[in-house]
């Protein structure tokens, strides 16, 4: 493996890191937003306790990516930059209000107010459809970059404003990965708060709400992979034909059923690990169809990397990054994720 | 508006905007540790109150830091293409490290915030610590990623290519380490002297408050030396700026010519069709003074340059101006509570020096701002000094306008926000008598 092709995978790491965790916390304010029944405002609650301590530290996985990208692939992230301008703008909006609405959420009304207030709904309300558009958005982009549109030196689909900015992302393919993110993104969320609820009416709760989301991930998948046809054939291709292709399919097949069959009897633990599994396998088989392109279908990794002292002044920043980073987190996740009863402040 | 304009404008508002709740974000956990520290020496329990208070509102302050830093990583290459495809490689490095300050920072401050109940004492002062450094960390390595870009090192430049780059010669380049610690210590002040500000503004109604006496006395210690400290670092920044951005430094001083000795000119307002500052005060041999430290070294204008690689001279003239009178201000302030608070006087009870610190309150911030106009505006037309045009790092996205104005109504709405749940926080302020 090239020093590139290291810091391209580690990239994706982060990636799926972000989207396990950061993902899971846009898809707690799409439950926040479908919150339903007489349990409407615990559902509530229970997310907002969930998110809390974790959202920052989440969110950093993004900014790392970003980082790593303008770092080590610099003609990338200015052909991204260029290209997909506006549904990035798009996505930095939605993760500016869901940020900001989300903490003024939480200690706007500490300072009086009291919880369920007015002008609080007004902020969960925004923080759930910022919860909704950012994934439904960075969904998109993936799914144009998948598709190849960047591509032809990156000029967009051609000339005029139209083809250049537009048409590369607003295409039902890209949409549909679009589409396909945001399930994702709630299943995971509901997976991880049947661990989270105390209570066994919460708990059912968010199971009825997995499984729904568990099928709805299975057609999400389904529709992108038949727009995948026209739009994205180079994936497509590889998403059949290449040799990990069958045995990728398989583990995530297993995978899904396995979380759907752990939801259905309640084994929260396995529930969480198969989905957690399950959404990282389909990053990876992402990563692996356009391999060797960061923006196929003609920038490839070798072409798009920075020279070699700063990538490997970059991985050894990593390896010393990661000796910080990772006890941290472990100690982060293990005082707020552990299954102990907990007092909220 | 030109795109060019706008892609400037665009950027200038949202760093104007982070900087604030980065500064915050940087010295608001030295802050907050301290009382807790000083909760857990004493057992007075106005400074775990103290403790929590500042940690509620850092936590807001926090997370729009943190929103807000998101975009402009983004904005880099959503404005700035060329400038990237250019500079990634060279300057990604801070970046790098500063991802890791962050999560480190992010971590932390989560366990800190949350934490309360959950981890011992001791463990929840050491994540506060842990917040403070972190945050300290993150701060000087973007100002070393922006000193590369006054001072670019680390590269050969052959037909328009960055080639033999060295990441850490960048990192080590000569405006580094005077940007780094003047920032560090505005952080300091800024946070220090308005937290400061804002309690005894307070107290002024309130003299024998104790929750506010003892707020006002940690946030002094804090800012006050920073502030005290600030003139000597900016004194270290302009000869810097004076040896290796001579335009910048003639910008500020309203220099037009070359000159041995030149005066130091304050005020006036720069003509520059005609190459002369009316209006200002000028101290015969001030600058060669300050600049190189010797009354009749010679100076140089904007003549060393043509005129197209001008910056804007009355904006950068102003914008230094205001920064060194704010500063001056805010260290003469924080030396008169210094020497009252030596000699054993109680300050809350100093009217007239209350007045003067809730005065101060905007002061760092404002200073700041003006301080990034003149290192930035001071730049142009050099993005990268010396190597890259603004205009030719700018996107060829046509429009930017509307992402300009989108942005800018979407700051003014949250800055509009924070600022009101800040003051309510404020105004519920405990009545605790000593
Ligand atoms: C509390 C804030 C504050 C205060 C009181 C001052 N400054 Fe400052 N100054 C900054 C905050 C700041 C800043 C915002 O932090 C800057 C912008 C870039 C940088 O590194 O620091 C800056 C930049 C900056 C520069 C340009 C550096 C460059 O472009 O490389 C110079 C020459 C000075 N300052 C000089 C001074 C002097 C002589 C001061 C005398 C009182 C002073 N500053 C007070
Ligand atoms: C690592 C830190 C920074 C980087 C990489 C950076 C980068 C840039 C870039 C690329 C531009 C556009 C080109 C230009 O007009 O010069 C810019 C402009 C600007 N930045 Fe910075 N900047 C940094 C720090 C800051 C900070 C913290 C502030 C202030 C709060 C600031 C204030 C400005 C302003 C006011 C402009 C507009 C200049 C003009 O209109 O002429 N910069 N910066
Ligand atoms: C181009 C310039 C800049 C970029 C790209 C940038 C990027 C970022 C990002 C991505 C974050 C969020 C990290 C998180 O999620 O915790 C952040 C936060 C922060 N930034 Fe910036 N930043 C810039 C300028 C600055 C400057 C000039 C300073 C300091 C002087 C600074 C200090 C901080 C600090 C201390 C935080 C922590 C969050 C907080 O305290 O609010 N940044 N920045």
């Amino acid at each position: 493996m090239s020093l590139a092709e290291l810091v391209a995978g580690i990239i994706v790491v982060a990636l799926n890191a972000y989207a396990l965790l950061g993902g899971a916390d846009f898809g707690g304010g799409v439950w926040d937003l479908l919150a339903r029944g007489p349990r409407r405002e615990r559902q509530r609650q229970l997310i907002a306790e969930a998110i809390g301590p974790v959202w920052e530290a989440n969110h950093v996985w993004l900014i790392l990516a970003i980082v790593l990208l303008f770092t080590c692939f610099p003609p990338a992230f200015a052909r991204l930059g260029t290209l997909l301008h506006i549904p990035l703008s798009l996505v930095l909006i939605g993760i500016v209000l869901r940020g900001s609405a989300f903490t003024f959420w939480r200690y706007g009304g500490g300072a009086g107010g009291g919880h369920g207030s007015e002008t609080e709904r007004h902020w969960g309300v925004v923080f759930a459809i910022a919860s909704l558009i950012t994934p439904l958005l960075l969904g998109t982009t993936v799914g144009s970059i998948a598709s190849g549109a960047l591509g032809e030196g990156g000029r967009g689909k051609g000339e005029g404003f139209f083809q250049v900015y537009v048409g590369p992302w607003l295409t039902p393919f890209a949409l549909s990965v679009g589409v396909f993110a945001l399930i994702a993104f709630a299943f995971l969320a509901a997976v991880y708060l049947t661990l989270e609820a105390q209570e066994r009416e919460l708990q059912e709760d968010f199971r009825r709400r997995a499984l729904g989301a568990g099928v709805a991930l299975f057609f999400a998948a389904l529709a992108a992979l038949l727009l995948s046809q026209r739009w994205a054939p180079r994936v497509r291709e590889a998403l059949i034909f290449a040799p990990w292709a069958v045995p990728l399919h398989l583990l995530t097949a297993a995978t899904a059923v396995t979380a759907l069959a752990a939801l259905w009897r309640r084994r929260w633990r396995v529930a969480r690990v198969a989905a957690a599994t399950q959404v990282s396998l389909i990053l990876w088989g992402w990563a692996l169809a356009q391999y060797p392109y960061v923006l196929p279908p003609d920038l490839p990794v070798e072409a798009a990397a920075a020279p070699a002292v700063t990538l490997r002044l970059v991985l050894a920043a990593l390896a010393l990054g990661a000796l910080v980073l990772l006890p941290s987190l472990y100690y982060l996740l293990r005082i707020f994720k552990s299954r102990q009863p907990s007092e909220v402040p | 508006m030109s795109d060019l304009l706008a892609a400037r404008s665009q950027m200038a508002v949202s760093l104007a905007f982070h900087i604030v709740f980065a500064m915050v974000g940087i010295a608001m956990p030295v802050l907050m540790v301290v009382a807790e520290r000083r909760w857990q020496v004493t057992g007075q329990d106005v400074y775990l109150e103290l403790a929590r208070r500042w940690a509620k509102g850092t936590a807001i302050l926090f997370a729009v830091g943190a929103v807000s830093g998101t975009v402009l990583s983004f904005e880099l290459g959503l404005l700035w293409p060329e400038f990237m495809r250019f500079a990634g490689p060279i300057i990604g490095m801070p970046f790098s490290l500063e991802g890791f300050a962050f999560f480190t920072e992010a971590i932390f401050l989560g366990v800190y915030l949350y934490g309360w109940e959950r981890i011992s004492r001791r463990a929840h002062l050491a994540a506060g610590v842990l917040v403070a450094v972190s945050g300290g960390l993150s701060g000087i390595f973007v100002v070393i990623a922006n000193a590369w870009m006054n001072t670019p090192t680390g590269f050969e430049l052959v037909a328009g290519r960055a080639v033999n780059v060295d990441p850490l010669a960048a990192m080590a380049n000569p405006a580094a380490l005077p940007q780094a610690v003047h920032m560090a210590l505005a952080a300091y002040a800024a946070t220090g002297l308005g937290v400061a500000g804002i309690h005894a503004f307070l107290l002024l109604k309130d003299p024998s408050n104790a929750f506010h006496r003892r707020a006002l006395v940690i946030a002094l210690l804090v800012g006050g030396p920073a502030a005290v400290l600030q003139p000597v670092a900016g004194d270290f920044a302009a000869r810097h700026v004076a040896r290796h951005q001579p335009t910048k430094l003639a910008a500020a001083e309203a220099l037009f010519e070359t000159t041995a000795p030149a005066p130091l000119v304050l005020g006036g307002w720069p003509d520059v069709a005609a190459r002369r500052t009316r209006g200002a005060i000028e101290i015969p041999y001030g600058l060669s003074l300050l600049a190189f430290h010797d009354p009749r070294a010679e100076v140089k204008g904007l003549d060393v340059v043509p005129r197209d690689e001008w910056p804007n001279v009355p904006i950068v003239h102003f914008a230094f101006q205001l920064m060194v009178a704010l500063g001056t201000y805010m260290a003469l302030v924080a030396l008169w509570a210094g020497w009252r608070g030596w000699r054993g006087k109680d300050l809350a009870h100093d009217r007239r020096l209350m007045r003067a610190l809730a005065l101060a309150t905007p002061m760092g911030f404002i200073a700041t701002e003006a301080g990034w106009v003149v290192t930035e505006v001071g730049r142009q037309p050099w993005v990268i000094y010396g190597v890259l045009k603004t205009a030719d790092a700018v996107t060829p996205m046509p429009g930017l306008i509307v992402p300009f104005l989108t942005f800018t109504l979407l700051y003014c709405f949250l800055g509009a926000i924070v600022s009101w749940l800040l003051y309510r926080q404020i105004i519920r302020s405990p009545r605790v008598t000593e």
